[in-house]
Formats: structure tokens, C-alpha cells, sequence
């Protein structure tokens, strides 16, 4: 089976402070990182009215769906998503491999604005994210927490 | 994959409903939805055909309450059951940490059943898992209906793996909390063992 993902306080920080950027520097309305499998690890933005767990999980389908797409016509995947609506649009892109990049947005922001903004910042994540990864396969070191967990605290989750 | 995040002292897992087609996975989600406290359940999506046949997946996120400090949540997926969504049957499996195999016990359904957990087994190995290690528990529905299949068959046939097996009737709920129980349990202990 794949590790746990494992992400600390300070890495989050990173990442967080990079798609806060991306928010302002794109004029989008919100912002999210996505792991491929569905979990959310970030946002930024106007998030209150957004089911933000509902959004991951369809996002990672939605890449997912297509990334089965392009290989039934022989291409890798398909790094960028766009899906246009009559107010706000979707920006979805993939970053570092594993993570994908959610960018929400309206008229007061523009298609090739946040492409722009998207790749520079595309960029910073996947260093961040790579740095993450490095992390973890040079600690093989047990991740304590686990370690920690007894049989008696998983009980108590049914009582 | 499991994500382990400290910052929002969460733990996160994946769990996916497997199974023949009408076998009762969505069912079963939609009892742990109608059954879960308002503030434990986040929104449950459904993508389906309007015959409300599972045409991508079902998913409902699932809070647990918490462990040495962290929030436990659980992302609960079905996959579509008929034989030709294998694509998309095969993407939600990715990143899994748990399996809930639903089996139908009528007579008529047993071939679908070996063929859906033959199919299970394939993609699996096809994403890198070993179904001998994952954690995976069996549950045998619809055993309500007159001409079921005797539980000593079923087992015979389907649980050859020896897993932790269940009777149930997800439409009235019996057997679906003892199923998604064992299931969490022992994903959080193969968390534990292998970290």
C-alpha cells in the first residue's frame, strides 16, 4: 500500500501562503489544492458557500475521469481543465503529479490571467510538494502518531 | 492514501464499496447517511443515471470523532456495479485504504458476485495492491430474501481470504454499521502497523 501523505504545520503554511498569492495575484474568487485521491489540503478565498469536501472529491473524479480519457487516445493526461459557466468558471490544473490546483473565478478576473498566474504558481507548489515527498522518504523513521494510536482509542470511536 | 494532516490535526482514509451491480452499496451509504448525527456527515453526492443506477460513484465524508487529538474522517465511495463502468470502477480504487465487498446472496446473482470480486482482485493489482493485504471486509446482503444463498456457501465461495464477514439487510439497516466498523478499525490498524 502507498504511505500516508503526512503534512506538517510549517509545509502547510508554505503551501497555503503560495495559492493565497495566486488568489490575489489572479483576481479569482477562491482557490483550492486537491490531492489526487480526493483530499483537500488547502484553500483560499470566498470558501464559505462551497461544500469544499464535495468540491475535492469531484475534482479528483473529474481528473481521474479525464485522465482516463487521454490515455485511451494515447496521451499522458490532461494537466488543464476548464470548465466555463455564465458566471464563474473552473480553472483545474495538475501540479507536482499528485496534487491538482483548483482555481474559481468571474468576470472581474480572465481565462488568460489565471493561466498566467496558475503556471508561476503551478510551479512553487510542485517545489513545495516535492520537498513534502523528499521529507517523507527520508524519514522511514515510524510516523509517531500512528505509532501511538492503541487499540483502546480506535474502540472508543464506536462508543 | 491516508493524509495525515498536522496542522488541521485530521486524519484522513479512503473507503470503497465494491460490488455486483444492485448488490446494495449505494443503499448502504445512504443508510450510514440517514443514520449519521447532521454534524458527522458532510454531503452525500451521487453520480447516477436518472434511473438512479451508480454511473461514476457515490460519496459521503464521514467524521469519527477523534484519536490522541485528531479528527478522524472517512471518505466513503461506491463503485458503478455493472460489468461495463470497469474504467471508472478501476479509477475510484486508486488511493483506496479500505474495501467493503458487498455480495449479493440471491442464487441467480452468485456468478456476478465471483465475477465482481475477480474483477476487484484484478484492478487492485492493476494500482499496486496486494488484496491479500488491504484491508477488506465482506458483507453478504440481502439476506431477507427467500431463496438466498446458505451463509456456509457463500463463505465457501467468496470469503476464500478468510476476511471479516458480515450477514445484512442494508435497506433496513442490519449489518451496515457493524460492516463500516470493522472496516475503519482495521484500516486505522493497518495505518498503525504500517507507518
Amino acid at each position: 500500500m502507498e504511505p500516508s501523505l503526512v503534512m506538517f504545520e510549517e509545509e502547510l503554511k508554505g503551501i497555503s501562503e503560495i495559492i493565497e498569492r495566486l488568489l490575489r495575484d489572479s483576481n479569482a474568487k477562491s482557490v483550492y489544492l486537491v490531492d489526487k485521491d480526493g483530499q483537500l489540503i488547502a484553500s483560499s478565498g470566498d470558501t464559505r458557500d462551497i461544500d469544499s469536501t464535495s468540491l475535492a472529491s469531484l475534482t479528483a473524479g473529474n481528473i481521474a475521469a479525464t485522465g482516463g480519457l487521454a490515455k485511451l487516445i494515447g496521451e499522458k493526461e490532461f494537466s488543464i481543465l476548464f470548465h466555463e459557466g455564465e458566471k464563474d468558471n473552473i480553472h483545474i490544473s495538475i501540479v507536482g503529479q499528485r496534487m491538482i490546483l483548483v482555481v474559481i473565478f468571474d468576470d472581474r478576473s480572465s481565462l488568460g490571467l489565471v493561466r498566467l498566474r496558475v503556471r508561476k504558481a503551478g510551479e512553487e507548489l510542485h517545489g513545495c510538494i516535492q520537498k513534502i515527498l523528499k521529507r517523507a522518504e527520508a524519514s522511514k523513521t515510524k510516523e509517531s502518531l500512528l505509532e501511538e494510536i492503541t487499540d483502546e482509542d480506535i474502540e472508543s470511536l464506536f462508543h | 492514501m491516508s493524509f495525515i494532516n498536522y496542522s488541521a490535526r485530521e486524519i484522513n482514509c479512503k473507503i470503497v464499496y465494491y460490488g455486483p451491480g444492485l448488490c446494495g452499496k449505494t443503499t448502504n451509504l445512504n443508510y450510514i447517511y440517514r443514520r449519521s448525527r447532521p454534524d458527522s456527515r458532510g454531503k452525500m453526492i451521487s453520480l447516477a443515471t436518472e434511473t438512479e443506477r451508480t454511473l461514476f460513484f457515490d460519496f459521503l465524508p464521514l467524521a469519527l470523532g477523534e484519536i490522541k487529538g485528531f479528527k478522524t474522517r472517512f471518505h466513503l465511495y461506491t463503485v458503478p456495479g455493472q460489468i461495463f463502468y470497469d474504467a471508472s470502477r478501476k479509477l475510484i480504487l486508486k488511493g483506496v485504504d479500505g474495501i467493503v465487498f458487498v455480495a449479493d446472496s440471491q442464487v441467480e446473482r452468485m456468478d456476478a458476485n465471483i465475477e465482481s470480486l475477480d474483477n476487484m482482485r484484478l484492478n487492485l493489482e492493476d494500482h499496486g495492491y496486494d488484496m491479500k493485504k488491504i484491508p477488506c471486509v465482506m458483507q453478504y446482503n440481502k439476506r431477507d430474501i427467500i431463496n438466498c444463498v446458505p451463509l456456509t456457501e457463500l463463505k465457501k465461495i467468496l470469503n476464500t481470504d478468510g476476511v471479516p464477514d458480515f450477514e445484512a439487510v442494508a435497506l433496513m439497516g442490519t449489518g451496515v454499521f457493524e460492516t463500516l466498523k470493522t472496516v475503519v478499525k482495521f484500516v486505522l490498524m493497518e495505518l498503525k502497523k504500517g507507518s
